[in-house]
């Protein structure tokens, strides 16, 4: 489904990604860990093109999101993006949070897109909060209404950026509940966190990433308990010691 | 000393005064709506991809701040005719010259609102599929209004007293009129009182009236 071969992203000097080649299939939930500044958020962000990658190249399904006559915005349609640190638009209600792409980009009824947005409200145990604004939520519920109004697209891919990062420990079971069923209906995920246990149980495939590449990848079950790599070990070693 | 302050002049010239604020209004008013057409112009071209275009409004920008309005008065009412071949009435020229002046504030009032607005606003947009436009016009200009608005006003007043300094090339506002009461009266002094007094007076209302529309707004931003 996404195909990406020799991918290299450069901040001036600064060599962030030093050639990624990965393959995403469809149906996969693929967890991407790291420490930070190992570049695995760049990874993501270059999948939709908020970050232009300085080399390589990226297919989503066959077709190549950056050739310089591509128009982006026919693929991010179908690929749906959460943030760190939830991005709702604070000028509009959470209904109008979930319908206002639908119906600016898909030229959807607004009828339609609000039967849509009530849909996923509901799926999400958020139904009451439709006419709120995003500042009276929590963290944890702008979490997942920022998942729904990223689904009201119907997307083909989900990517997540340290979606449970920013939030209260409280609240990190909410939103990790809503992306669990998201990954068991079948929804192709790209997954960047630090949620080791969402990792093990979720992850159909963990990447480790170092440096600006990836370093080891594997099942869950094979780098958590075997991991190859040293640094793998080492980042593992230290992550999962602070669990205990 | 022995001068006596004497403002019976007032209920005689009082139409002068009149007049001359209403002028002043008019000016000001003018020049801040020409002022925010083009200095959105200018605040989008400075984020504009092309270096040219960006370098062009930044420099309008630098040197319009950077120089007196009084000099650009003068070059706008010396030189535009001799540039055009076409005379322009007084008050023409003084809208020009404030209209131009403010604009290159206005510019920078923009730029600032729409920096405030955070940076991930424009990511959430840009990643449900939202063209760039698109995106500016839902999400990012909405959210700098609230902070554009109330620096707007701001200028505004700031445009309002410096109108008085177009007064020098006639142009018949509230400074203009003390000057002609001072003129026919012989009295120095009071006239200018009654001025500084009028500009006052509107300047209060205003930041008064600002005061209250963003108080307002901030009540419906924590809904």
């Amino acid at each position: 489904m996404i195909h990406i071969k020799n991918l290299h992203k450069k901040f001036g000097d600064l060599h962030v990604l030093k050639g990624i080649n990965e393959e995403i299939q469809q149906g996969e939930v693929v967890v991407v860990i790291g420490p930070s500044g190992s570049g695995k958020s760049t990874f993501l962000r270059c999948l939709n093109l908020l970050e232009e990658p300085t080399e390589g190249e990226i297919l989503f399904n066959g077709v190549s999101i950056t050739d310089k006559h591509n128009n982006i915005n026919r693929q991010r349609e179908k690929m749906g993006m959460v943030f760190q640190q939830f991005n709702l638009f604070p000028h509009k209600t959470v209904l109008q949070n979930i319908t206002l792409a639908p119906i600016q980009v898909k030229q959807m009824k607004a009828a339609e897109a609000e039967e849509v947005a009530y849909g996923l409200l509901k799926r999400i145990g958020l139904l009451d909060k439709a006419k709120a604004y995003p500042k009276q939520l929590s963290g944890g519920q702008q979490q997942r209404i920022a998942i729904a109004r990223a689904l009201a697209m119907s997307p083909k891919v989900m990517l997540f950026d340290e979606p449970t990062s920013s939030l209260d420990p409280e609240m990190v079971g909410e939103v990790l509940d809503v992306m669990r069923e998201l990954a068991a209906e079948g929804m192709t995920m790209v997954v960047v966190t630090h949620e080791m246990g969402f990792a093990r149980q979720v992850g159909s495939r963990v990447l480790f990433m170092d440096e600006g590449l990836i370093v080891e990848e594997n099942t869950p079950q094979a780098i958590f308990n075997e991991p190859q790599h040293p640094r793998t070990k080492d980042f593992l070693g230290k992550i999962l010691r602070s669990f205990e | 000393m022995n001068y006596s302050m004497d403002f019976s002049f007032i209920t005689k010239y009082a139409d002068l005064y009149l007049t001359g604020t209403r002028n002043t209004i008019m000016l000001a008013l003018l020049a801040v709506l020409i002022g925010v057409v083009i200095g959105l112009g200018l605040a989008l071209m400075r984020r504009s991809r092309f270096k040219l275009v960006k370098f062009v409004a930044a420099a309008y920008i630098e040197f319009v701040r950077g120089t007196p309005l009084l000099v650009q008065l003068f070059i706008i009412f010396y030189g535009l005719p001799v540039i055009t071949g076409m005379r322009f009435p007084d008050f023409v020229a003084g809208v020009i010259a404030l209209s131009l002046n403010s604009a290159a504030y206005v510019a920078e009032i923009i730029r600032a609102g729409l920096q405030s607005v955070d940076r991930g606003q424009m990511e959430a947009a840009r990643s449900l599929g939202m063209t760039h436009q698109t995106a500016m016009r839902y999400i990012i200009i909405p959210q700098a209004f609230k902070n554009i608005l109330p620096a707007l006003g701001n200028e505004f007043i700031v445009v309002i007293k410096e109108s008085a300094i177009v007064s020098v090339i006639g142009i018949y506002e509230i400074m203009r009129s003390a000057n002609i009461v001072r003129g026919i009266t012989y009295r120095p002094f009071e006239p200018l009182i009654v001025a500084a007094l009028i500009y006052f007076v509107l300047t209060f209302t205003l930041s008064n009236l600002l005061g209250i529309a963003e108080r307002r707004m901030r009540a419906s931003d924590s809904h």
